[in-house]
């Protein structure tokens, strides 16, 4: 008697934590859709079309470590001369793992004088950065940095 | 309530090249920012941004909710002429803030 008593309680316990691991499942929260490796890609073919896009001339300046992503210093600076036959038409920014691929579109002219933009950013998680310069003869160059965030944009509640 | 901060040198060479700083106050709320409730606050960022220099247009850009609250902008120009710069912000729901700024080119 006294031992079926144990078992049974031992099978009340199991069906119990079993039901709490079972009814905890559902409370997972969904994660936002992320970016991934092949938004970002077309995301970036969104802007250069069909055309090569070669690394090099563009330079990003972001911090290898940020405590706070949702303000990220971020610098973007073109080493092209600025003349009237031979510009930066536009920079565009990209990320890998926020919500949205897109960072920021910047358009610029021969009257710069310096192709260089500085804005902030916010950045969901650690991840590639991703700016692509557009000259005036149509050619695309384009840099990368990894950035490790330490507390992440976008994830706290509004309360 | 929207305010912009500017900074434009005063003064200025012929030919010289001037950085211009913006800074416009604003949420920038990403619309993938949920209460405690599980309702989903809506977006609201500014969504593009233009600088145009005694009529002409010298820089733009379009903005997404990855760029930070309070949106910071710094470029460059080369300062040819005295006069007006004038920038204009517009974003969602109807926002729409303009601000300008002088330059006396010697």
């Amino acid at each position: 008697m006294r031992k079926q008593d144990e078992s049974t309680r031992r099978q009340f316990l199991g069906l119990a934590g079993g039901a709490a691991v079972l009814g905890a499942v559902p409370i997972v929260t969904l994660q936002p859709a992320e970016a991934t490796p092949a938004t970002l890609a077309a995301a970036i073919r969104n802007v250069v079309g069909a055309a090569v896009v070669r690394t090099g001339k563009v330079k990003l300046d972001v911090p290898p470590l940020v405590e706070n992503g949702n303000t990220v210093p971020m610098t973007v600076s073109v080493s092209n001369p600025m003349t009237p036959d031979d510009y930066v038409r536009s920079i565009h920014v990209f990320n890998e793992k926020n919500p949205q691929p897109n960072i920021g579109n910047f358009y610029l002219g021969p009257q710069a004088g310096r192709a260089q933009i500085s804005t902030r950013i916010r950045l969901a998680d650690s991840q590639k950065v991703v700016a692509i310069a557009r000259l005036s003869d149509g050619s695309f160059w384009s840099v990368s940095a990894d950035v490790v965030v330490t507390l992440a944009a976008c994830t706290e509640e509004v309360i | 309530m929207a305010s912009a901060l500017i900074n434009v040198p005063a003064k200025a060479k012929r030919g010289e090249i001037i950085e211009i700083k913006t800074l416009m106050s604003h949420v920038m709320e990403t619309g993938y920012r949920h209460t405690v409730t599980g309702e989903v606050v809506p977006r609201d960022i500014i969504t593009s941004f233009t600088c145009r220099y005694n009529g002409t247009e010298i820089f733009r850009a379009d903005l997404f909710p990855a760029i930070a609250a309070n949106p910071f902008i710094t470029f460059f120009t080369v300062a040819t002429e005295s006069g007006k710069f004038d920038f204009e912000w517009v974003g969602d729901r109807g926002f729409s803030e303009t601000a300008s700024a002088s330059i006396a080119v010697e």
